[in-house]
């Protein structure tokens, strides 16, 4: 709420004050429902034709335990999820003293007076913040009456967050409306009697009200979605009708999504009995045909690189999707970390290049999916799309994509061929692909996909010269593809100080970076690599135009001190010059922290 | 955020092949296929090799069964016997030790024109695959699966198997096998498998009549063959082989192969035990299964191309 231009107040009326954003975290445990509000702001953000983000933690543990939610609201450009909230909204205690050192100074809590007494609250907090004590739980018993415990109270809550932030209560109705549709009416009334309540509380005793002005994107039709459900989906676009996989979090509501929207497709998703059935079920179904997909978290993706290899090595088309959590082992798993980079690129044993993709943000992961199916399709090669926590998790509502013109359609075809040599060694740049079984070959000779170093038709030689040139095809057709990966561009000047180079969703928070530094007067300027493996070629032009290539990164340092991708950089072009701004505390980039560390490393 | 451009444009139908396609070839004057027609690489098993037989007689149910080449899918894991695709002059895929029944059920679900056979050894089915063994089983999961048990690991050069008896001398057990061994068909039965059948690869026609029948069985069926080790364990089922004084007893012809418990009976004492079909019952298959589910969904989305579904879904997302 950085640019408030404060109305006039008349009279005892609440101020309205003009906001282009506002940053609004909801603290609370993690069965209180607290990702349904800021589902609720997100998707009417979403139609509203704001910008919006979203980031959230809950507990590993399956019940109780603190959760949070923090949604960012803007009228322009929203890339990150906020340093400091504006606005914190607590339901306990516990939520306020943890939380309250997010909140800016001289923002405003939302407490709710009955689990967190007025008088308990030191007199150092009411200088620094705004304080607003709701008895939140007693209220929503008295709206909806009963004794279901503490359902409710979280409807309650945005019906107070919608009267101060003046949103646009016909369509919050509607999207309470449509949540319940299809359950006992009397919890959708039971919903807006709640909503009302919270709504009509808030014009009563609030001093100062904000209202966000129009968004930039009117006119576009957006939709509002996690990055879970944008890179199912995507897959689904890209014509994927085979699926595996085994539940981990956070990959599960992938499979879960698959398993339960595929059959409308004419496809089908298994839940397989662990990781590595998973992986090789999707293979085989890939070998049928019909490039298929698998995906799993940190964990899983460890007991798959040996079925991957095969991939590599078979040169089978396949899509693995790792959703990276905290790691190693079982490590953090619901907090975000960008630790999986290594096992993407070079997990698993033998020479074993294969094509990773890392998408930036929830649009991204929809688009990416189809990208990775069409590489994988058009190179023959599992394609690994590397997203996160963060990213898996946040909402973000996006331009609607155009249907009609995406979704491909990729049937197999087991037409006759007169011939066929699965591993042609004079293929143009090594790339050749398979037919399923299913189809007659007129010549009689029939391929095999096989794992052993072969021959061109697939059978097993232990010559020397056809594995140093089976070696050579399976590394020239991803060299092949680096030629025509697109550029990355310059998020501003293409020359100064320092390049922070971001992959991922990193993306975000480092152009933030960029433009806050700008603004100060530093020349920094972002680069963004989407393509992991293989990077596109020429990325030492673009780096020697600066003083400094700084690599942010949600890992940390290694025993070589550079990160992962950092590594890898450093690795190709044996510049000094690369470093590594990185840190593993499980939690997403602070725009200020990226700007702290460029400050020390260029000092 | 703008619309991404695609860098990588979808492959047309039927650009996913690097061959010339063919005039339609016709099917009407097809020939059963010969032995000569079928094999591919010779063999790398050691001579008298009990897998030798266990080939011949896929290639005579192939030729009896009249299944033409591109029809024919192989699959194997990892060892001795996993070999087995490249002998076969069809389409064949030799996969990761331990891991051929998923990816041979992600061919068999995903393709119900074709049929799957998958072959391997003890190592493969009982040891590192075990776990893919009992679900594939319970799931009742559409192929073939002929596991070819020489009680020894042999690519490796002997080493001992989940099957090698209690007293066997190998490079891991010099003082001889501590370990209770696997009972193939008290584990198939448990798991869950619909078709269990024990044959000795040293009984040809028996061999192929298992196999018979296994093919024709709407569901998961697994058959033991023995199938000696002339290398490392020589002689390990001559008690079964009436040319080297063993006998060869068949199933009686009373069991009741839909009785689980007087099959699990009858499988107590497999040295040499009994051949024949000890468990045969019929249940829904996972195929089956998958297929009535995507028939239902299908018909609520009748006459909808496949972006108008999605575009249902993003309506609801706005």
């Amino acid at each position: 709420m950085s640019d408030a231009a404060v109305a006039t107040s008349a009279g005892g009326q609440p101020t309205v004050s003009k906001i282009s954003e506002a940053v609004i975290r909801i603290a609370g445990n993690s069965q209180d429902g607290i990702q349904a509000i800021g589902g609720f702001l997100a998707r009417l953000a979403g139609r509203s034709e704001q910008e919006v983000m979203t980031f959230m933690t809950i507990p590993s543990t399956i019940s109780g335990g603190p959760s949070i939610f923090q949604v960012r609201i803007g009228s322009g450009e929203v890339l990150s999820a906020g340093d400091e909230a504006d606005m914190l909204l607590a339901f306990y205690d516990h939520s306020y003293l943890a939380h309250l050192n997010s909140l800016k100074k001289g923002g405003i809590v939302i407490y709710d007076s009955d689990h967190l007494k007025p008088e308990a609250i030191p007199a150092e907090n009411l200088a620094k913040y705004r304080h607003i004590g709701v008895p939140i739980s007693s209220l929503t018993v008295e709206a909806i009456g009963g004794s279901g415990r503490d359902k409710g109270k979280n409807v309650y809550a945005l019906g107070l967050l919608a009267r101060m932030f003046d949103l646009n209560v016909e369509k919050l109705h509607r999207l309470l409306q449509e949540r319940f549709t299809g359950k006992d009416p009397k919890i959708a009334e039971t919903a807006l009697n709640a909503f009302n309540a919270g709504y009509h509380y808030t014009l009563a005793t609030a001093t100062e009200l904000f209202q966000f002005q129009p968004g930039e994107n009117v006119g576009l039709s957006q939709v509002v979605m996690s990055g879970n459900e944008a890179l199912a989906y995507g897959l689904i676009a890209a014509g994927v009708r085979f699926g595996a996989g085994y539940p981990i979090t956070p990959w599960s509501d992938i499979m879960e999504l698959l398993r339960r929207e595929l059959p409308k497709y004419g496809g089908q998703f298994q839940q397989c009995e662990d990781e590595i059935a998973s992986v090789s079920m999707a293979i085989g179904a890939s070998w049928g045909g019909r490039v298929a997909v698998t995906g799993s978290s940190g964990p899983g993706i460890a007991l798959k690189t040996e079925a991957i290899g095969w991939a590599v090595m078979a040169e089978m088309p396949l899509v693995v999707v790792d959703v990276q959590r905290g790691g190693p082992s079982t490590g953090m798993p619901t907090n975000i970390e960008q630790s999986d980079l290594n096992i993407a690129v070079f997990g698993g044993h033998g020479d074993c290049p294969r094509v990773v993709i890392a998408p930036a943000s929830v649009e991204d992961c929809f688009y990416s999916a189809i990208e990775a199916v069409n590489i994988a399709r058009k190179y023959s090669t599992p394609v690994i799309l590397l997203t996160d926590q963060g990213i898996a998790t946040r909402i973000e509502a996006f331009k609607e994509p155009d249907l009609r013109r995406v979704v491909q359609d990729i049937s197999p075809d087991y037409s006759a061929v007169t011939e066929h040599k699965p591993y042609d060694l004079s293929a143009p740049d090594g790339i050749t692909r398979h037919i399923a079984p299913g189809t007659r070959v007129a010549s009689g000779k029939y391929p095999v996909v096989t794992g052993l170093e072969h021959d061109e038709l697939g059978h097993p030689t232990g010559s020397p010269k056809v594995h140093l040139q089976m070696t050579a095809k399976r590394r020239n057709k991803l060299k092949k593809l680096a030629t025509e990966l697109p550029a990355p561009v310059v998020y501003g000047p293409p020359e100064g100080q320092v390049l922070l180079v971001s992959w991922g969703s990193a993306q975000g928070p480092v152009q933030e970076a960029v433009k806050a530094a700008r603004a100060a007067g530093k020349a920094v300027s972002g680069l963004h690599i989407k393509y992991i493996s293989p990077v596109p070629n020429d990325l030492d032009k673009i780096f020697e135009a600066f003083n400094h290539v700084l690599v942010v990164e949600l890992n940390d340092e290694g025993l070589n001190g550079v990160g992962q991708f950092g590594g890898l950089l450093r690795a190709r072009y044996a510049d000094k010059k690369i470093r590594g701004i990185t840190k593993s505390d499980g939690l997403t980039w602070k725009i200020r922290e990226i700007l702290d560390r460029i400050a020390a490393m260029t000092a | 955020m703008s619309e991404m451009a695609f860098p990588f444009a979808v492959l047309p139908r039927g650009a996913n092949t690097n061959a010339t396609p063919v005039a339609p070839l016709t099917e009407a004057d097809r020939k059963p296929l010969t032995k000569k027609e079928v094999s591919a690489d010779h063999p790398t098993w050691c001579p008298g090799c009990g897998d030798f037989s266990v080939l011949a007689l896929y290639f005579k149910l192939i030729e009896k069964r009249r299944m033409f080449h591109e029809k024919i899918t192989t699959v194997a894991g990892i060892g001795c016997s996993s070999r087995f695709p490249y002998f076969v002059q069809a389409h064949g895929a030799h996969f990761i030790h331990g891991r051929a029944l998923p990816f041979a059920s992600g061919v068999a679900l995903s393709r119900p024109d074709l049929h799957v056979f998958v072959f391997g050894g003890d190592g493969d089915a009982f040891s590192i695959g075990g776990n893919h063994f009992t679900h594939t089983a319970r799931k009742n999961v559409k192929l073939t699966y002929v596991v070819m048990d020489n009680n020894v690991y042999g690519l490796t050069k002997s080493q001992t198997s989940p099957t090698s008896p209690i007293g066997f001398k190998s490079k891991t057990d010099v003082w001889g096998a501590k370990d209770r061994p696997v009972n193939p068909i008290k584990q198939a039965i448990c798991a869950g498998a619909t078709f269990v059948a024990r044959t000795t690869s040293t009984n040809p026609n028996h061999v192929l009549a298992m196999m018979e029948q296994a093919m024709d069985h709407d569901g998961f069926a697994f058959i033991q063959v023995l199938s000696e080790c002339t290398e490392f364990y020589a002689g390990a089922f001559d008690n079964a082989n009436p040319r080297k004084g063993g006998t060869f007893a068949e199933v009686p012809k009373e069991h009741d192969v839909t009785d689980e418990y007087a099959s699990y009976r009858l499988a107590e004492d497999l040295s040499p035990g009994k051949f024949g079909v000890f468990y045969k019952v019929q249940r829904p298959t996972k195929n089956a299964n998958e297929w009535q589910i995507i028939a239902d969904h299908q018909a609520k989305t009748v006459g909808l191309e496949p972006w108008q579904i999605l575009k249902k879904n993003f309506d609801r997302m706005k």
